[in-house]
């Protein structure tokens, strides 16, 4: 392909190099630091040569094999429903005013923490939780919990619920910024005109199109839940937990020679997630092909109300449960004394908000300024690289960047350690700049995955008719292109906000504890397991994502409050 | 590839410098108190619990007042980061200016980084002007860490206990188990109310150690690193106590609370009837902070509880090491220990002899109100010593294999 020789291009050639340059380092450390251990090759404990030996100690765990397959079940069955529901959702309820309702429900919910969603939700459903409560003991009789295993079950279905009500509003937003993409109106029309039901039409016509660009979000939400560690150490099986909370039990063990086994567990854990996806992309393409069987055979799904009725009332219902669990978590945190079967505290008290408050913001700071930078610089890279990815074909740049993935399904403990060597050993640590570039390498994935497909999937030809006006490159980006995505910009730029609020272990070890950030200390206080402090740390943790969702939801509507096309 | 080679040869090159920084010498005191000044530390310490923060917050501002030294509170989830990072930093070559320097820390950490040599010049706990209130004659874990010689490596902070927690308004005094073996006749008249955390929590795996001491035929052989040909038949009364105990347990024994914490909020939630803890004025505490009712109260078995301490330590490459032994030091005042032992601040006993202090130090601690479910000294029963940390392995892997995958 012909090189245009201007402005934008020259600049956007550098995006890929400087993207490797900045990322490489860390990343290939980050590996190293993974498969060297799990061979056996870590001097400064003392293994010097390369060896199977953790890999024999790992298989030797009692359970191991049905940790790992724990991990994969939860994973893809969490990501299954999520996705499931969401697509279902919208396919009967786009466009509506249900939509909208259950849409303003559900987007904040995003920015809630997954721990804090986790201990909502257990609080509501365990036998001396919220709900119990709220019918104890006049419809029960229960004056003291019931024994009953609601929670920790050993199949995991407390963690699949759990993760399902915290993927369904990432699905449904990465959902909606693909949605534009499609012709709403019209395709309901003329599904409608032949006489398909909402969904089928929906499924048939514009589902095909909207997946293709969803499709790697939904691969890290898969990797996510298959890998997840506090959510799992929450509402998960104990006996035996799931394998990455093993991993993490191993890394942490005060007998250090378990971090090879916990390198060699890492290595297990990208081989689950790299089986999970493989097994959901089979999954994939039994579901096109039913689609398409159904397509051909002519099913419309007429009569799809009750279908529809329940997607939106499952979509309503996930909504609620981390609206209520974090009700519940917002009573604890001004709750004093609350015995079993009161519905509400007995005593209420603010000591706790007025002892933490003057405490939280040098962290607020440092949290705030570390989400901003790292986050601008990913969708800095992200622009260029896709800027250069239009100049050169799809495929070139794409390979070269592909790494950029790694770090979301390579199980991030395991990943650190390497990466904490690396920093060391350049002085990097406990440095503003070492912190940025930790966090960059967890935020630039999440940006690039939300923003490349709706770049990828823009309608060119709007770029054609301003170059046929005589504009140039820089023009037609600064007023086309980059207007008419400030929608999936704005939106990339609040996921990668949330991914770095929420960094923990790359936060403490690279800032080596001298960079505490919100979420640092909330997972510190949450060690010690008091309902009241989570409470409180949920809240400010929820807080900083939550005024970048704000931001990126509000900010395109006041843009284009003159533009009707541009308000969907 | 040719990067992963580097990253390799990186990892490699790890020949280990002696710290060449000339270090502090705290038998001249002025001299270190001299150099402290201006000196940040960097205090890596379990930050779960927001009394304990608030105390480590006081001791901040007084040695910012006292010895222009600034202390950093960096609040760890688990202390084995700590024990990683100084590890990775040894790795990593950097033996002078590491980014810890003071950890709180005992047991297993403290055998796992004396033995890899990560803790500052053996001594210096026993050199500083307060060490000549501690009660290191009585309290034998002062200077026997899980059996472990102290060898001054690390100075005591506090001493802690297992104490068991009721609610008297659900649990009668008189019903309560004297023994782990009456524990056990206990849960068989009350299915379902009691539970442990699972090890390898640092609760849950004290509460087996407690059974393991009771049950043991001979003590003595725990105080040695665990001998493999021996130990089925050492063990085998813990593990067939424990196959009848589980499933009369919280939930017969198929979830457990994850910590302390979670496990307190059981009791609070009426899930269980007695929990237990380390730290005997816990009770108090929690009932101070609203988090347990007010008639919770606290017994222990009179044939003794576990009983251990818990220290400060220096790592090797500290950049302060002068004003961490400032801060250790004043952490072993009275002024310090006092304050520390009052249940509204903190409720962590003291390792100092009150026989050893002045009449004004020892007014402070004797106008202390230890709180309505508190057991006073006398009251705790006898102290039985930690067994070697390697019997906390072996129990804890012994643990996993037999109960940690259910059928």
């Amino acid at each position: 392909m012909i090189q245009p020789r201007d402005g934008v291009a020259r600049i956007a050639r550098l995006g890929p190099p400087l993207t490797v340059a900045i990322l490489a380092g860390p990343i290939l450390a980050g590996l190293a630091g993974t498969i060297l251990p799990a061979f056996g090759y870590l001097p400064a404990l003392g293994g010097a040569r390369l060896t199977t030996d953790a890999f024999a100690t790992l298989f030797a765990m009692p359970g191991i094999a049905r940790s790992a397959t724990l991990s994969l079940t939860t994973g893809l069955v969490s990501s299954g429903i999520s996705l499931l529901l969401v697509m279902l959702f919208v396919a009967g309820w786009a466009g509506t005013r249900s939509f909208s309702r259950v849409q303003s429900m559900i987007s904040p919910l995003l920015s809630v923490p997954h721990a804090a969603a986790a201990f909502g939700f257990a609080f509501l459903i365990a036998p001396s939780g919220l709900l119990a409560r709220l019918v104890s003991p006049g419809l029960t009789g229960w004056t003291r919990p019931p024994d009953l295993l609601v929670l920790n079950d050993p199949a995991g279905l407390a963690l699949i619920a759990g993760l399902v009500v915290k993927e369904v509003p990432f699905l449904l937003l990465v959902t909606l910024a693909a949605l534009p993409q499609i012709r709403l109106t019209e395709t309901r029309a003329l599904a409608a005109a032949l006489g398909y039901g909402r969904i089928a039409g929906f499924l048939y016509l514009a589902w095909p199109a909207i997946y293709r660009q969803i499709r790697l979000a939904v691969f890290a939400v898969v990797a996510f839940a298959a890998s997840v560690v506090d959510v799992a150490i929450i509402l998960g099986p104990n006996i035996p937990a799931t394998l990455a909370v093993r991993l993490v039990g191993w890394m942490n063990d005060q007998n250090l020679s378990m971090r090879f086994v916990a390198a060699a567990g890492a290595l297990l854990q990208l081989v689950v997630v790299l089986t999970a996806l493989g097994l959901w992309i089979v999954v994939e393409r039994a579901f096109a092909r039913l689609r398409e069987a159904l397509c051909a055979r002519g099913t419309r799904l007429r009569r799809d109300a009750g279908l529809r009725h329940a997607s939106l009332g499952l979509m309503t219902l996930s909504g609620g449960i981390v609206l209520a669990g974090l009700v519940a978590l917002g009573l604890w945190s001004v709750a004093g004394l609350w015995p079993f079967p009161q519905p509400l505290p007995s005593t209420f008290m603010l000591q706790p908000w007025m002892e933490t408050l003057p405490r939280v913001a040098g962290p607020l700071a440092t949290t705030l300024a570390a989400a901003t930078l790292s986050t601008l610089i990913a969708i800095l890279l992200t622009l260029l690289c896709l800027l250069r990815e239009r100049d050169t074909g799809r495929t070139g740049g794409r390979k070269a960047l592909a790494f950029i993935y790694l770090p979301l399904i390579v199980p991030q403990v395991a990943f650190l350690f390497g990466l904490q060597f690396l920093f060391l050993s350049v002085g990097f640590v406990a440095s503003f700049s070492g912190l940025v570039l930790a966090h960059l390498i967890f935020v630039l994935p999440y940006v690039f995955l939300s923003l490349s497909d709706p770049w990828r999937a823009f309608d060119r030809r709007y770029e054609a008719v301003a170059a046929g006006l005589g504009k140039r490159r820089w023009r037609t980006l600064l007023a086309i292109r980059l207007p008419m995505l400030a929608r999936p910009i704005l939106t990339a730029a609040a996921v990668g906000f949330a991914v770095s609020v929420g960094q923990y272990l790359p936060t403490l070890l690279i800032g080596a504890g001298r960079l505490p950030t919100i979420t640092t200390e909330a997972v510190a206080l949450a060690s010690g397991g008091a309902r009241r402090t989570i409470g409180i740390y949920a809240f400010l943790q929820m807080l900083l994502p939550a005024i970048g969702f704000a931001i990126a939801i509000a900010l395109p509507a006041l843009l284009f409050r003159h533009r009707r096309a541009m308000q969907s | 590839m040719n990067r992963l080679f580097a990253a390799a040869t990186c990892l490699a090159a790890l020949s280990v410098l002696p710290a060449v920084a000339a270090d502090p010498d705290p038998k001249n005191w002025d001299a270190v108190i001299e150099a402290a000044r201006g000196q940040t530390v960097y205090f890596n310490a379990w930050g779960g619990s927001p009394n304990i923060n608030s105390y480590i917050e006081w001791t901040a501002g007084e040695l910012e007042k006292r010895y222009s030294v600034e202390l950093v509170h960096v609040k760890l989830d688990d202390t084995a980061n700590a024990v990683a990072t100084v590890v990775a930093e040894k790795a990593a070559g950097r033996d002078d200016d590491g980014t810890i320097d003071l950890i709180w820390i005992n047991g297993e950490n403290f055998a796992s980084m004396k033995e890899q040599s990560l803790l500052f010049a053996p001594g210096w706990a026993e050199d500083l002007p307060n060490w000549r209130f501690v009660d290191f004659e009585t309290q034998t874990t002062i200077r026997t860490d899980f059996t472990v010689p102290v060898e001054g490596l690390e100075s005591p902070w506090g001493m802690t206990k297992l104490v068991f927690f009721h609610d008297e308004a659900n649990t009668p005094t008189d019903t309560l188990p004297q023994s782990a073996d009456e524990l056990l006749q206990w849960a068989r008249q009350h299915p379902g109310r009691f539970s442990y955390p699972q090890p390898p929590d640092f609760i849950g795996s004290s509460f087996v150690k407690q059974v393991l001491s009771e049950k043991v035929a001979d003590r003595a052989v725990l105080l040695d690193p665990v001998d493999e040909a021996s130990f089925d038949a050492v063990a085998a009364p813990v593990f067939e106590y424990l196959d009848e105990l589980h499933p009369l347990m919280w939930r017969q024994g198929r979830a457990y609370p994850q910590n302390y914490p979670a496990m307190k909020q059981l009791l609070a939630d009426n899930e269980v009837d007695i929990i237990f803890a380390f730290n005997p004025a816990e009770a108090s505490s929690a009932i101070a902070n609203g988090e347990l009712p007010d008639t919770v109260r606290s017994f222990t078995f009179p044939g003794g509880t576990l009983a251990n301490t818990h220290f400060v330590s220096i790592p090797y490459n500290s950049s302060a090491k002068e004003a961490a032994l400032v801060t250790a030091d004043f952490l072993i005042s009275p002024e310090a220990q006092a304050r520390k032992q009052d249940p509204t601040v903190w409720g962590d006993p003291t390792v100092l002899a009150m026989n050893k202090l002045d009449a004004d130090d020892r007014a402070r601690f004797d106008a202390l109100d230890l709180g309505i479910a508190t057991l006073a000294p006398d009251e705790l029963g006898p102290a039985l010593d930690e067994p070697h940390p390697s019997w906390m392995d072996r129990i804890e892997d012994e643990w996993r294999r037999r109960y940690g995958v259910a059928n």
